[in-house]
């Protein structure tokens, strides 16, 4: 039986030339970055030509790329950095309900060393409104976090009229979790009046255990790890050549195919909602306009079964999706987000989500369509003995 | 919302048959600034360019084209059909994205093309009165508008734009010619080189490296500066004359003081053939006047007479902190403070002469003669040409790529 692999928002499959890029750097390119010999510096052009490219592909300027570990890093030295760079009596942060959990957790440790927050609600499509964190803006408010696309139901968030509206506030720097949008939608961070902007490589097919956040000149933060003067001594530590290489031409192949693949997502995406609107056991969670829709991300649930029981089923049938955020599916809470945007408990505990590559074609979403139909077809029988 | 950009020229200075070349010039320098932006399409007409934006990003063609020498402004704008409804519809809509909302506008009408049945005084009225309508609250104030909406009515159709935004002015690129710019890595240089293209130069830059005295990543560093020059000029070649000889020759000459007018003046004369070879008119520098030994009016006149050519100095009448506030405009601050030293920084004496005495000068020259003309010769026949673009990417090199390349 053919194995499908939808579960791309958890990972993705890097590309074979990325594998080998960053294996031929572990053997060729071994010298330390910061080293005076031509073997460093040889290394330091690599790290700096993948730093431009990078710069180059994000509209951003090489100085305003920051390599960190991923995107749970990019976004605790966004939030954090900021924070404890703003200092006393600047303690406010406004964030959404809907945040991935490494800024949503990142948030609650703020809270705990006394700094005030603001969580704005969502509507039933998972947006968050722009006025409103224009209203929930102070005079002691440092910081405003929204990601670009919710990583459990694909929502896109009005990241370009609250970055309009964030116009008015100078003193309040913009922050973007866009971890699920990069390769995906264009990243217009700085038309949108983005200050700090976070991606990961292996959500575009690069390697995992490395990311960028790109830091707006001028915007100031404290470094999290105290050390070497590496990225301009925001990060120490000795740099991830490979790594960063293989992420920088990731990129470039994501950027170059970025309009046809999404075309091709959407393309799925709206088969596998035609598929699911003949199974009446599964909801769709998520945007109804598909132009608030990431292009790879579906999320359905079967109101009052548990996750998991599907997900296992699903892979018994050679299906691999996750429930809830693959950071957050081991545990048996109903999903924040889901909640936040109005579902009841039974649809909020009953969801998974479905994230597809690029290498899925529509017959293969009807091949996941039909074992959708198999396993809820299963379970059916069961949901009544419960009732 | 705004399908078209309306782009604007300078346009009182230039007349006649170079109006021609000038706009021509300016259309093919627009085109290469934007070709990434495969959907725009452009239509030239009387002293303007107008750009069709076909779902093209309109912020990201707008920062590209604040750098292009020679447009003025430009504004994004409606394009309606010469229909007065339609023209009120376009005038409403580009009011309404006008943010913040304005308290207060005017309406100036255009009519260049004179068959259209309203004449521009009765548009203004019938304009403004049909905003006035629709936006209560709005007020008209002819003197201090918050917004001055314009309407230009054109045979093809009538613009209709609220915001105009600044660009680099100038004249487009090469329309006056080419200069070879001494480019160091420090601040300077590399204003001078962008205020020279700016005027119309077509710019080649002339690098003098001293390795093993001067770090390979010096030589880097002057490589990054002249590739952002190549972003303003599409590309750019950069000449790295090895100094390192010369220089050592100048070292032991015992005028201690006098070194750096020596090697300026060796300088001068290398790029000067350098020139000639290239069909360059000029040499420009980063001289400001007083900022340090070499660039006292003394210094200027003894280091300046070898040359025949005219030396251009942009920068002379500059305070310091207004060069770095264009060299952070034109994104080459960062990359000039990094801390690699150039062959100049390298041989500097404690005390170098402010106001050194032109007929020692002149005698240490003879006295090293043909040994030190030898080396000058030698420097320019080894010097290496490169040229860049602003990705890095040096043209020509893309077949015999470097085995690096398959990693990017």
């Amino acid at each position: 039986m053919n194995v499908y692999y939808f579960d791309h928002s958890a990972s993705t499959p890097p590309y074979e030339s990325v594998v080998r890029t960053v294996a031929e750097l572990m053997a060729e390119h071994y010298a330390n970055a910061a080293s005076p010999h031509r073997a460093g510096t040889d290394a330091m052009k690599l790290l700096e030509r993948a730093r431009g490219l990078i710069a180059e592909l994000t509209g951003a300027q090489a100085n305003e790329v920051v390599f960190t570990s991923g995107g749970t890093e990019s976004n605790n030295l966004a939030l954090k950095g900021a924070v404890l760079q703003a200092g006393r009596g600047r303690k406010h942060v406004v964030t959404t309900a809907v945040e991935h959990a490494s800024v949503y957790n990142c948030v609650r440790q703020l809270e705990r060393m006394g700094v005030e927050t603001t969580v704005l609600p969502v509507d039933a499509a998972g947006r968050v409104s722009p006025d409103a964190v224009a209203a929930a803006i102070r005079g002691d408010t440092v910081l405003v976090s929204v990601m670009l696309v919710n990583n459990e139901v694909g929502t896109i968030q009005p990241i370009r009229e609250i970055g309009a509206l964030l116009k008015d506030y100078p003193h309040v720097k913009f922050h973007v979790d866009g971890v699920q949008a990069v390769g995906k939608l264009p990243i217009l961070w700085k038309a949108w009046g983005v200050d700090l902007f976070t991606a990961s490589a292996h959500k575009f097919r690069g390697p995992k255990g490395v990311g960028f956040l790109l830091v707006r000149e001028g915007v100031r933060l404290m470094p999290l790890l105290a050390g070497g003067s590496q990225e301009g001594g925001l990060r120490g530590g000795t740099s991830n050549l490979p790594n960063i290489v293989g992420m920088a031409q990731a990129l470039r192949l994501a950027e170059e195919s970025r309009e046809r693949r999404a075309e091709n997502g959407y393309r799925l995406r709206r088969r596998l909602l035609g598929h699911v609107r003949g199974i009446p056991e599964l909801v769709y969670n998520g945007p109804e306009d598909e132009r608030h829709a990431a292009p790879h991300i579906v999320n359905l649930s079967y109101p009052g079964m548990r996750p998991e029981v599907l997900v296992h089923m699903l892979e018994e049938q050679g299906v691999l999706v996750s429930t809830q955020s693959a950071c957050s599916s081991k545990s048996l809470k109903p999903s924040r987000v889901l909640l936040a945007m109005g579902a009841d408990e039974a649809r909020a505990s009953g969801a998974i989500r479905i994230s597809f590559g690029d290498e899925h074609e529509e017959r293969d979403i009807d091949e996941l369509a039909e074992r959708l139909r198999r396993v809820v077809g299963k379970l059916k029988p069961l949901e009544r003995s419960r009732a | 919302m705004f399908e078209w950009i309306l782009v604007r020229f300078g346009e009182i200075t230039v007349k006649g048959r170079n109006r021609r070349r000038f706009e021509e010039m300016m259309l093919a320098q627009i085109k290469r600034a934007l070709h990434s932006f495969r959907g725009l399409e452009f239509v030239k007409t009387y002293g303007r360019v107008y750009i069709r934006m076909n779902n093209e990003p309109y912020e990201a063609v707008a920062e590209r084209l604040k750098d292009v020498f020679g447009i003025v402004s430009f504004s994004p704008a409606v394009r309606a059909a010469n229909d007065l409804a339609e023209i009120r519809a376009a005038a409403l809509a580009a009011m309404s994205a006008v943010e913040p909302a304005p308290r207060t506008f005017k309406v100036s009408v255009r009519r260049g093309w004179k068959g259209f049945a309203h004449d521009s005084r009765e548009m203004n009225h019938l304009v403004g009165a049909h905003v006035l309508r629709n936006r209560p609250g709005l007020k008209v104030d002819v003197h201090k508008p918050d917004v001055e909406l314009k309407v230009d009515i054109q045979q093809e159709g009538t613009y209709v734009y609220s915001t105009v935004v600044p660009a680099a002015g100038g004249f487009p690129l090469g329309m006056n010619g080419k200069a070879m710019l001494l480019l160091s890595g420090g601040i300077d240089s590399p204003v001078a080189g962008w205020m020279a293209m700016r005027k119309g130069l077509e710019i080649e830059a002339v690098h003098f490296h001293s390795y093993p005295f001067t770090s390979e990543q010096a030589k880097d560093k002057v490589v990054a500066l002249a590739r952002r020059l190549a972003y303003y000029a599409g590309s750019i070649q950069l000449h790295l004359v090895p100094f390192t000889e010369v220089q050592t020759k100048l070292a032991q000459s015992g005028h201690d003081h006098l070194i750096i007018t020596l090697m300026r003046r060796a300088m001068l004369r290398i790029a000067e053939r350098l020139a000639e070879r290239r069909g360059a008119l000029a040499i420009v520098t980063g001289d400001s006047l007083g900022q340090v030994a070499s660039q006292t009016l003394g210094s200027m006149n003894v280091i300046g007479r070898p040359a025949e050519l005219p030396l251009l100095r942009p920068l002379v009448m500059m305070d310091k902190q207004e060069i770095i506030r264009i060299a952070e405009r034109i994104g080459t601050f960062q990359t000039s403070i990094l801390p690699y030293e150039d062959c100049c920084t390298l041989f500097v004496p404690k005390s170098p002469a402010t106001n050194p005495n032109l007929r020692i000068v002149e005698k240490v020259e003879a006295m090293l003669g043909g040994e030190l003309n030898r080396l000058i010769d030698e420097a320019v026949e080894r010097t290496e040409r490169m040229q860049l673009t602003e990705s890095g990417r040096r043209i020509g090199e893309a077949a015999a790529s470097a085995p690096e390349d398959r990693w990017f």
